[in-house]
């Protein structure tokens, strides 16, 4: 182990997406060095691709949007299965996280007055999503991204080297998260471009590292998202929470078939874009579930009214909550009633002219142009369900971001699980990422603070550096990107948008078996950029989390949000009450049910109480809230 | 629908390296990154390439099809003729590391070089008032993917390696003009750091990196000569120059 390459943090963050970027920002402003490690080359984190916005009650648009409506809609959102801590924390901080990028330099549009213009969005009341145009990601990623180089430039001033106390490890995988004394002692991985194995000791380690979506065959995700930081805890010892909830987002590019996942941003909708089948009905006024009836409007009229009057329509169904929709389209298409390619119309053209389409969802008009040769403004588009956003994560402590059972360990972001409950509303990811972003690094910054040096053992070491060589070692065996189509195949025909307890135990079966014969993966050519290689790696992290997805599905005899059973349709109040916890033996992921904490009567309060019926037992309603 | 295309490659690293000719099935609708994934999956394990997104917003699969500088991702197969052979190429103006991947650290360098935003010291989080149209200007440049294809075509740097010191290239004049062009950026002289520190004066606009960027900014137009137009008027014009400090003196920005 002496030549080994090693460094020494005080903590180490892995993910250079929003949530890494802003736990970075935290922890090197508390005074303490931070590495940022990241798969990718630095600023092409898979935040880049969020399009829509960052939701924010700063009441720029609507002066009676608070903190307090932001929660409501959140839970409404999540069907009240969120860590109501979690979503009181992000309805709270997320116009001061909004605000501090404008003072790093995020330059986001604007309302006549000269404030932040905020936009619709599906499930938000009131107008809140910070934006700009429909590349809000891309603004959040280089706003931060300058911050970091910002603060290094500070450092050579300081110290007379900007990489004296934060420094970017690009293209560089995390094979291990190194535990000594029941406590995190480092990372272990390796260069990309080279293979040569990397050690870093840090007293913290923050996991950043996004979400899932290449477990499935249809995702609007980057390469990226394979479930790392999932796989990286479970075998750590940390818990996954709720993993059955996946978010189908219900409108990706269906055609043709090289972009179908693509994401379409909600922004359409947000921006008068309408769904209608290949009959010309527009479909989603048939799907305003009971719980909604009351918010959003039942016919057309009403529907484009609100565009122009907010205060005394109702919303389009439209902008429901993404699960219904994305349920709705399946159940049209299902039905005969979807377009040639197997997704229905989406149609701004009608509502706003080429301009303004042009102006407010450039990327849009360009992706369809360049891609489908579809022109949005004068046609509409083909859209369809695509993998979008894994609502399951990292168990975490609220405020501090600290995995459960892991002593040194934070998550943040999509990798964090808990916020979103059993399902996502559009624009709270961008805000999520920033609240427990720099909360994950206030974290790992404390914690760091508190405790000493926890050295790595050469054993660990050795066993880290074996699991990497392996493939190497074999011949003849299974090929990686084989194994991974299998795999993709599975969970899109089995554990996908609709579900059942047959299917999902046949999953778990398939699952086992390609999971078996991943030990016997061989590689091709040497360690020198060598993505057969890498995608080994990739492909037991994905393993892990949909046998965790899987398992979690299965036990869970309802459908709430992003988890529907065509065995169990409907939702149950009692499984309102139930988090599925994923842990890792070693050999298999073992689920638990475990019980939601009780939503303190202060925020219980903010609700009327009829609402609560709907989702909450009789003994729940009478008992009011805890303390 | 899918038919048989002579994709040619150029395989190799730092030392050598050498065009291989595949043949590969493409699809209807195709782009030329989804070629390059089926030769990897099924023909060359190894093949190194560079990608995210696929969807034309992270700008990390630049390379050369047919000379020209392009996302892989935004290139449909059908651009080309049924007949006519596909050659991708790393990108020339930097080293590569292996096949398709370069390294492409210069930009970063670079980066670490322009400084940063600089914020009023009395204006507090929330309180900043600017108009749309004001943020617009800067917002274009904005747009940048960082895919640094201009970077790349750019001939000041592309055929002069020496040039690459005192250079910093197209993607970091639109940095610096949209900073010099920010409502709210305190920091002064940056136009004239443009041109004495990272090389403004060397460009001679042949618009080469405006043609390639996927984006549509328009860096030479917008960016490029208004910052060569100032910097002249304010390095030559004594009135201007004089106006400037009785300005400033005055605390009017």
């Amino acid at each position: 182990m002496t030549n080994l390459e090693k460094y020494k943090y005080d903590v180490v963050i892995i993910g250079a997406g929003g949530a890494g970027l802003r736990a970075a920002v935290e922890a090197r402003e508390s005074g303490l060095s931070v590495a940022i490690i990241c798969k990718s080359l630095f600023g092409k984190a898979h935040t880049v691709m969020a399009e829509g916005g960052a939701a924010a009650s700063m009441g720029n648009v609507n002066s009676g949007d608070n903190w307090m409506v932001h929660f409501r809609d959140t839970m409404r959102g999540g069907k009240f299965l969120n860590h109501y801590r979690m979503a009181e924390l992000h309805a709270k901080e997320s116009p001061d996280r909004i605000w501090e990028l404008e003072v790093w330099g995020a330059l986001f549009d604007r309302t006549k007055e000269g404030k932040i213009s905020q936009r619709n969005f599906g499930g938000h009341e009131y107008p809140r999503l910070a934006h700009v145009g429909d590349r809000t990601g891309l603004e959040l990623i280089r706003t931060m991204q300058q911050r970091i180089v910002g603060l290094q430039q500070q450092d050579a001033r300081d110290y007379g080297d900007a990489e004296s106390h934060m420094k970017v490890f690009a293209e560089l995988t995390v094979t291990e998260i190194i535990k000594e004394n029941g406590k995190v002692a480092g990372v272990y991985g390796y260069w990309r471009e080279s293979g040569s194995e990397v050690l870093f000791e840090a007293k913290s380690v923050i996991i950043a590292t996004g979400g899932v979506g290449k477990t499935f065959k249809i995702t609007s995700n980057s390469w990226e998202g394979t479930g790392d930081g999932h796989a990286l805890a479970l075998k750590a010892g940390a818990n996954l929470v709720d993993m059955e909830f996946l978010q189908f987002h219900p409108t990706g590019m269906v055609w043709p078939p090289s972009v179908r996942g693509i994401l379409v941003t909600e922004s359409v909708r947000g921006e008068g874009g309408i769904l209608t089948n290949n009959v010309g009905e527009r479909f989603m006024f048939k799907y305003i579930p009971e719980v909604f009836k009351n918010i959003y409007a039942d016919n057309e009229a009403e529907a484009d009214r609100w565009y122009l009057d907010q205060d005394n329509n109702r919303r389009p169904p439209e902008l429901l909550p993404r699960d219904e929709v994305a349920r709705a389209i399946n159940s049209e298409v299902k039905a005969g009633r979807g377009t040639e390619h197997g997704g229905v119309f989406l149609d701004v053209s009608k509502r706003l002219s080429a301009e303004v389409i042009k102006k407010r969802l450039p990327s849009m008009w360009h992706q369809f142009y360049e891609l489908a040769g579809v022109d949005i403004t004068k046609e509409p588009m083909e859209v369809g369900p695509t993998c979008h956003y894994v609502m399951g994560g990292v168990e975490v402590e609220p405020d501090t971001a600290a995995a459960v059972g892991v002593p040194g360990l934070f998550a943040a972001g999509e990798v964090a699980g808990g916020m979103h409950g059993s399902n996502r509303l559009g624009g709270n990811s961008l805000s999520d990422l920033l609240v427990f972003g720099r909360r994950a690094g206030m974290g790992a910054s404390e914690y760091a603070k508190k405790n000493d040096d926890n050295p790595a053992s050469d054993a660990s070491v050795s066993a880290a550096a074996a699991r990497i060589q392996a493939p190497f070692s074999r011949t003849g065996g299974e090929n990686a990107y084989s194994l991974h189509a299998e795999l993709q195949e599975v969970t899109h025909n089995l554990v996908g948008i609709i579900r059942t307890g047959v299917e999902l135990q046949e999953a778990i079966e398939k699952i086992a078996a390609i999971r078996a014969r991943s030990a016997n993966i061989s590689v091709s050519g040497d360690r020198k950029f060598n993505p057969g290689f890498h995608l080994a790696f990739d492909l037991d992290n994905m393993l892990l989390v949909a046998e965790s997805t899987a398992k979690s599905a299965i036990l869970r005899e309802e459908s709430r949000g992003g988890h529907t059973r065509d065995d169990f349709p409907g939702m149950n109040n009692k499984w309102r009450q139930v988090n599925h916890i994923s842990s890792f033996d070693g050999n298999k992921v073992n689920v638990k049910a475990q019980a939601l904490p009780p939503i303190p009567k202060e925020l219980f309060d903010l609700f009327d109480v009829h609402e609560l019926e709907k989702y909450m037992t009789p003994e729940e309603i009478t008992k009011g809230g805890s303390n | 629908m899918a038919r048989k295309l002579n994709l040619r490659i150029w395989r190799g690293d730092s030392t050598n390296g050498a065009l291989q000719d595949v043949v590969v099935d493409a699809n209807e609708g195709e782009v030329v990154l989804d070629v390059i994934h089926r030769v990897q999956a099924t023909q060359m394990g190894d093949l190194a390439v560079r990608w995210n997104c696929k969807a034309g917003k992270c700008g990390s699969c630049s390379m050369e099809i047919n000379g020209k500088p392009r996302l892989a991702c935004m290139t449909q197969v059908s651009a080309y003729g049924d007949d006519e052979t596909i050659t991708v190429t790393p990108l020339r103006a930097f080293p590569v590391i292996k096949d398709l991947v370069t390294d492409v650290s210069f930009n970063y360098k670079k980066a670490m070089e322009i400084p940063a935003y600089s914020h009023p010291a009395n204006l507090k989080p929330g309180e900043a008032r600017m108009e749309q149209v004001d943020v617009e200007r800067s917002q274009e440049f904005r747009k940048c993917i960082e895919c640094f294809l201009c970077q790349n075509t750019c001939h000041v740097i592309r055929d002069h390696e020496e040039n690459k010191k005192s250079f910093a290239g197209p993607r970091f004049f639109i940095r610096i003009a949209e900073l010099d062009m920010h409502p709210l950026d305190t920091l002064k002289n940056r136009k004239k750091t443009a041109q004495e520190e990272h090389g403004l004066g060397m460009c001679n606009i042949t618009k080469c990196c405006t043609e390639v960027c996927p984006e549509h900014i328009r860096i030479t137009d917008n960016a490029i000569i208004p910052m060569k137009e100032r910097v002249v008027d304010e390095k030559y014009d004594p009135l201007r120059w004089l106006g400037s400090k009785i300005r400033k003196r005055e605390g009017i920005v």
